[in-house]
């Protein structure tokens, strides 16, 4: 089983990313599941969502407290004291950034994948959305899930033009992101 | 799903959509909900299933959960199949009618969204609104996977509806980690629900045409009759229940064992006992402590109201210790509710053993596999004879 954790603010589409990175697993013929951190959301408070996925069902019903990934939207949280808390050796980092990221920010992080989502989200919709753009990140980064199952399952969460340009920012995100490993 | 709905479909969903689709494929004729945290979905995807014309039911979105239950009592009193959901306080504000539509048998199916009443100012997971309505003469159902949810709506109908129980049913499950927990859910098909699920049928029914009164001022010896077979048809379902679910089982494909679910319990020394979500998450501590040679078996609850007396006593009657984890406290007792029912079942059959109590999981707190495993190793240890607490808080330790 893979875990994974993804830090973001409200508004940023994180809860998002954990529901389309889960349909887009099982469409693939794995188990998967995805749920947000708790309480009274609100735009610009940190959020934390969790997302599994396995070869067999998953009887997890917990949050993610040892991640194989980090998904960080913003790079604010770099600096948080908690943000790699519980990591498992041999982690992954994917990170919206603006540069990409070359320094090993924790012992435990052998692979991070930069894009800057904000940049693709700005361009390709015209507001600071990242999440699509950040699941093409994770894909291309991780190869844990195909770009063309992430591209199957947006039409169930968009329509018309913001299909589209979610479209983009998903195949943007897979080509424009950068890897280092340590 | 597909709009016709003609072909079993895997979605991912979360509980409140499983909910939904559960509530929409037992076509219920009235649907009177109030939204409240962490419910909303379940009634804002009944809205656009409506508006998507996938449900042909009377929506109604009254002023208060209170006028909900007041709604769906006329609407079932006049024959109609009934839905609503809520959560905490929204249970809490129609508690009274809840009661009257027990005591007048009305078959109402209703989800609660478990969350913990408030204070102190409190918007999370716990089990206290159910636990505090536990008496209120509905049978009580709880899930531990969204695929459950649904299947429960499901099964709930026909439990309430059938003329021998005919007895309101309450789908319980975890606020936050089942309603907002999405995972794969296959959808059944409308024509397959149809066939398990057949149209409500009830008499007397309100008829303008042969006015009647339904509920009158009636004498202590008639009430308390009513009380007595009200009290008979919650215990019927018990049996009937397992009867049902077998049914569910040969027609969809899936089973959970009824009243209670048990995992490797046949040869265990000791048992854990647990309710809803964190069952399904204990199920990974057992299998790890079976490998390291632990003989430790699962027991879930399903079907908490009527407590399933007959089939807890058979499984736990060789057993050389037992714990049981509760998402509440019981003021007054020091432990919590699940605990003290169990504690009862095992007097009344004779059994005498170790059992102890885990307080966990209240106001939001995630019952962890490491707090499961730690319970696991408190029971294994009062197995052995040695010293222990019988109520403990793993969160505060």
């Amino acid at each position: 089983m893979k875990e994974i954790r993804i830090h973001g603010r409200g508004g940023q589409g994180g809860v998002m990313i954990v529901r389309m990175l889960a349909a887009a697993l099982v469409l693939e013929g794995k188990w998967a599941s995805g749920f947000p951190s708790f309480g009274m959301e609100r735009r610009g408070a940190p959020i934390l969502a969790f997302a599994r996925f396995d070869d067999k069902p998953i009887w997890e019903k917990t949050r993610v407290y040892n991640p194989d990934c980090l998904v960080v939207i913003d790079a604010g949280f770099i600096s948080s004291p908690t943000l790699f808390d519980g990591i498992r050796p041999e982690s992954t980092l994917v990170i919206n950034a603006l540069e990409p990221v070359k320094k090993q920010l924790h012992k435990n992080i052998r692979l991070i994948g930069s894009v800057d989502a904000t940049k693709i989200g700005l361009e390709e919709v015209g507001i600071a959305v990242t999440n699509t753009a950040m699941l093409g990140a994770f894909a291309r980064t991780t190869g844990w899930v195909q770009l063309n199952s992430l591209l199957s399952v947006l039409g169930d969460y968009f329509a018309g033009d913001k299909l589209e340009q979610n479209r983009k920012c998903v195949e943007r995100g897979f080509k424009e992101a950068e890897s280092v490993r340590f | 799903m597909s709009d016709k709905g003609t072909s079993r479909e895997i979605k991912v969903l979360d509980g409140n959509r499983a909910a939904a689709y559960g509530a929409m494929l037992c076509r219920p004729d009235v649907i009177a909900a109030y939204p409240i945290t962490p419910q909303s979905e379940v009634v804002e995807t009944l809205f656009s299933f409506k508006a998507q014309g996938l449900l042909d039911s009377e929506l109604i979105e009254p002023e208060s959960e209170h006028s909900s239950m007041g709604i769906l009592r006329g609407a079932s009193i006049a024959g109609g199949r009934t839905f609503t959901a809520t959560a905490a306080q929204g249970l809490l504000f129609m508690f009274e009618n809840c009661i009257q539509v027990a005591t007048q048998r009305l078959p109402i199916v209703m989800v609660n969204v478990c969350r913990e009443v408030a204070g102190p100012h409190i918007v999370v997971s716990g089990h206290s609104d159910t636990m505090m309505t536990k008496g209120m003469g509905w049978i009580q159902l709880h899930a531990r996977s969204c695929q459950e949810i649904l299947d429960l709506i499901v099964m709930a109908y026909r439990l309430a509806e059938d003329p021998e129980i005919r007895i309101p049913v309450a789908v319980c499950y975890d606020g936050w980690f089942l309603s907002h927990l999405w995972e794969p859910v296959e959808i059944p098909t409308r024509e397959e629900v149809a066939r398990f699920l057949p149209p409500f049928e009830t008499s007397p029914r309100v008829d303008p045409a042969r006015p009647m009164v339904f509920g009158p001022w009636i004498s202590s010896k008639v009430a308390t009759e009513y009380r007595y077979k009200q009290s008979a048809a919650i215990s019927r379902a018990k049996a009937k229940f397992d009867e049902i679910e077998r049914e569910f089982q040969e027609n969809f494909g899936r089973g959970y064992g009824g009243q209670i679910e048990e995992y490797r319990t046949d040869d265990a020394d000791i048992v854990l006992i647990a309710m809803g979500s964190s069952a399904s998450t204990a199920k990974v501590t057992v299998d790890k402590k079976r490998d390291e040679g632990l003989k430790v078996g699962l027991l879930r609850i399903r079907m908490f109201t009527p407590f399933p007396k007959e089939r807890l006593a058979t499984a736990l009657k060789q057993k050389k210790a037992i714990g049981v984890m509760d998402k509440t406290v019981y003021f007054g007792w020091e432990c919590g509710n699940i605990f003290l029912d169990v504690k009862s079942v095992l007097y009344s059959a004779g059994i005498k053993m170790p059992v102890l109590n885990f307080i966990c999981g209240l106001c939001d707190s995630d019952i962890t596999t490491e707090i499961i495993g730690r319970a696991i190793d408190a029971i294994d240890q009062a197995a052995q004879g040695k010293p222990y607490s019988e109520v403990v808080w793993p969160d505060l330790e």
